[in-house]
């Protein structure tokens, strides 16, 4: 099940795995994104630290982490077709995978409901 | 229009030399064989007339503050008396070079002392440096010092500064230039610093606070002296960043708010034409106890009369431009300042704030405004109601071009959804403004009929709607022999 972070970033959880990515909404506030700076695999994150940065016409913007990990892969279709965040931001848009540590961490995210309720206010 | 690299035509030149009535000798007997370069520099041939009825015929195209109403928010478009141009071309400016003797130069020095003084007096601080070329380098000398001085103090931990989410992009590149971590301190609903935040980030290892006051949204920070005890009391030092002085000019000072190191923008409040590049001027005004780590050089006054530069800083954090500064900016804000006199200033604070209110208070009735307090010298339209009639505000700012407007800054501050950002001036009258905000009333109503019409727009300018896609992925910085790509599809 999707599950969202206020800061607009959504996950799915597959076992151990989480795919991430920003959500729909984000894509649309962002504008038509350029540049996807992917953060190394291996890297180390921690829930809320930045994870990597969009760069869209408008501006450069972080990613952080919603939940607590090691990434394990990276959308390298993202380095040529940047836009793929645009035209699916959560789906062939997604940005990385995490390997987490602590799934009670999801617990702290919205649900689909719950994000768009949060989107509206 | 083609670019003057395609009307080259082989052969064809511009100049006349007169015959060479000097030995002619091989380059390569003159010059190192290394530096001799091995093929033609690829400039355009062109005649005379040729090169001014291009560059007449491109300003053509260009809109500019001599051509109409800019109201491009936290850039200071204002209007720039031409009594300034005139005096900054003074002979006696003009033909001076930054080699001369001191002694040759004294009217020069004596300008340069004279407006670090009178910026000392209209901000509040107690030296200045007149050396930055621009805002952003002027952050970064403000931001060295700041480092500097607590190097020297043998604080090496204070790695932290704190900006505000509302905060010009500038203000985090330039601390993360001079090697600062940067930590982001949120804003309240109203659009101001949130104390509460700011006292969870404010530690032993915070370095400075970086503000801007009004801040990004035009708004005042009433807390400001609150805000520099908190930083104070923790050893941090505060910086003002000069961006919004036109708001508050003879009214209050930096200094007084207590601010220890400012920058200001002299090609914005003081009234040099600006935008695209420059030239701009950013001097950097430190408390007394900052002055060991200015620049160098600085303009002083020996015992005798006589100006000098002293290099004579042993803590200096060093040059940071080579010569002395845009002179020619400096002139300007000179002229500006003594033309305009001390009341003339407050007055430009009155008109600047009055504008932007009466602009506000008026558009106000059919755009959301993206704060209900009083504003400064400007103010921010939140866009996201755009939405329902199938529209971003893109699209109402390149609709704007066909109305002979130059478009507001638009997407900035990041911390305001499809923002739009208004900053008409004090040298605007009220039938400009009433213009402007009808203006934008219609294109919300021709949104309201026929989206499509916004979307396609502009239909009038010689350039219509830009790729930004392909011009930020693919750009072409310098002209090419051969296939460039287009980023409009004229």
């Amino acid at each position: 099940m999707k599950k969202y972070s206020k800061t607009h970033e959504w996950v799915e959880v597959d076992g151990k795995i989480a795919t991430l990515g920003i959500s729909n909404h984000a894509q649309e506030e962002l504008g038509d994104v350029v540049f996807v700076e992917l953060p190394e695999i291996g890297k180390e994150v921690k829930k809320g630290d930045v994870l990597c940065s969009v760069e869209s016409v408008k501006a450069a913007s972080d990613v952080y982490a919603p939940v607590s990990g090691k990434v394990v892969e990276v959308n390298t279709e993202l380095d040529s077709s940047p836009e793929l965040v645009n035209q699916d931001a959560e789906g062939k848009g997604w940005i990385v995978k995490i390997e987490i540590n602590d799934e009670s961490e999801l617990n702290d995210l919205m649900s689909e409901e719950e994000y768009k309720k949060f989107i509206e206010q | 229009m083609k670019l003057i690299f395609e009307k080259s035509v082989s052969g064809r030149t511009g100049y006349s030399l007169p015959d060479l009535d000097v030995p002619q000798k091989p380059l390569s007997e003159m010059i190192p064989k290394g530096l001799i370069r091995k093929e033609e520099p690829n400039l355009p041939e062109v005649y005379e007339a040729e090169v001014v009825r291009h560059y007449t015929n491109l300003s053509r195209l260009n809109h500019s503050v001599d051509v109409g109403f800019y109201p491009l928010g936290s850039c200071t478009m204002k209007y720039n008396p031409k009594i300034n141009e005139r005096i900054s071309k003074f002979d006696g400016f003009m033909y001076i070079h930054p080699y001369q003797n001191e002694k040759t130069v004294q009217g020069a020095l004596e300008l340069m002392y004279n407006l670090q003084n009178l910026l000392c007096e209209i901000t509040g601080m107690d030296h200045m440096t007149l050396q930055p070329s621009a805002g952003a380098h002027g952050e970064f000398t403000g931001m060295s010092i700041i480092k500097k001085y607590h190097e020297d103090r043998g604080e090496y931990e204070r790695r932290k500064v704190l900006i505000p989410d509302s905060a010009h992009g500038t203000n985090p590149a330039s601390a993360s230039m001079c090697g600062f971590e940067v930590v982001e301190i949120k804003s309240t609903k109203e659009g101001l610093v949130d104390l509460e935040e700011l006292k969870k980030n404010l530690d032993e290892k915070t370095a400075a606070i970086m503000l801007t006051n009004p801040n990004t949204l035009g708004l005042y920070e009433r807390e400001i002296e609150k805000i520099a005890k908190m930083a104070h009391d923790s050893g941090a030092l505060l910086y003002y960043d000069g961006a919004n002085l036109n708001a508050i000019l003879g009214k209050i000072r930096p200094g007084d708010m207590g601010f220890d190191v400012v920058h200001l923008n002299l090609h914005k409040t003081f009234s040099t034409p600006h935008g695209m590049g420059g030239p701009g001027s950013g001097p950097v005004g430190v408390k007394s106890f900052l002055k060991d780590y200015l620049p160098i050089p600085v303009v002083e006054q020996d015992q005798n009369g006589l100006y000098y530069f002293n290099y004579d800083l042993p803590k200096t954090i060093g040059r940071v431009r080579s010569f002395y500064g845009n002179f020619g900016v400096l002139i300007k804000a000179y002229a500006y300042i003594l033309f305009i006199g001390k009341e003339g200033l407050k007055e430009v604070a009155e008109l600047a704030v009055l504008n932007a209110n009466y602009l506000r208070k008026k558009m106000s009735r059919f755009l959301k405004i993206a704060s209900d307090l009083v504003c400064m010298h400007e103010f921010v339209v939140d866009g996201s109601e755009l939405k329902k009639y199938g529209v971003k505000t893109l699209d109402v700012a390149k609709r704007l071009l066909d109305y002979g407007f130059h478009p507001p800054t638009i997407y900035f501050p990041l911390i305001v959804s499809e923002a739009m950002m208004i900053e008409p001036t004090e040298t605007e009258t009220k039938e400009t403004l009433d213009k402007f905000a009808e203006t934008v009333e219609k294109i919300l109503e021709e949104a309201r009929e026929d989206p499509e019409i916004l979307k396609n727009a502009p239909y009038t300018t010689y350039v219509k709607r830009l790729n930004e896609v392909l011009a930020v992925k693919q750009p072409i910085l310098r002209w090419q022999k051969g296939e460039n790509v287009k980023y409009t599809d004229l």
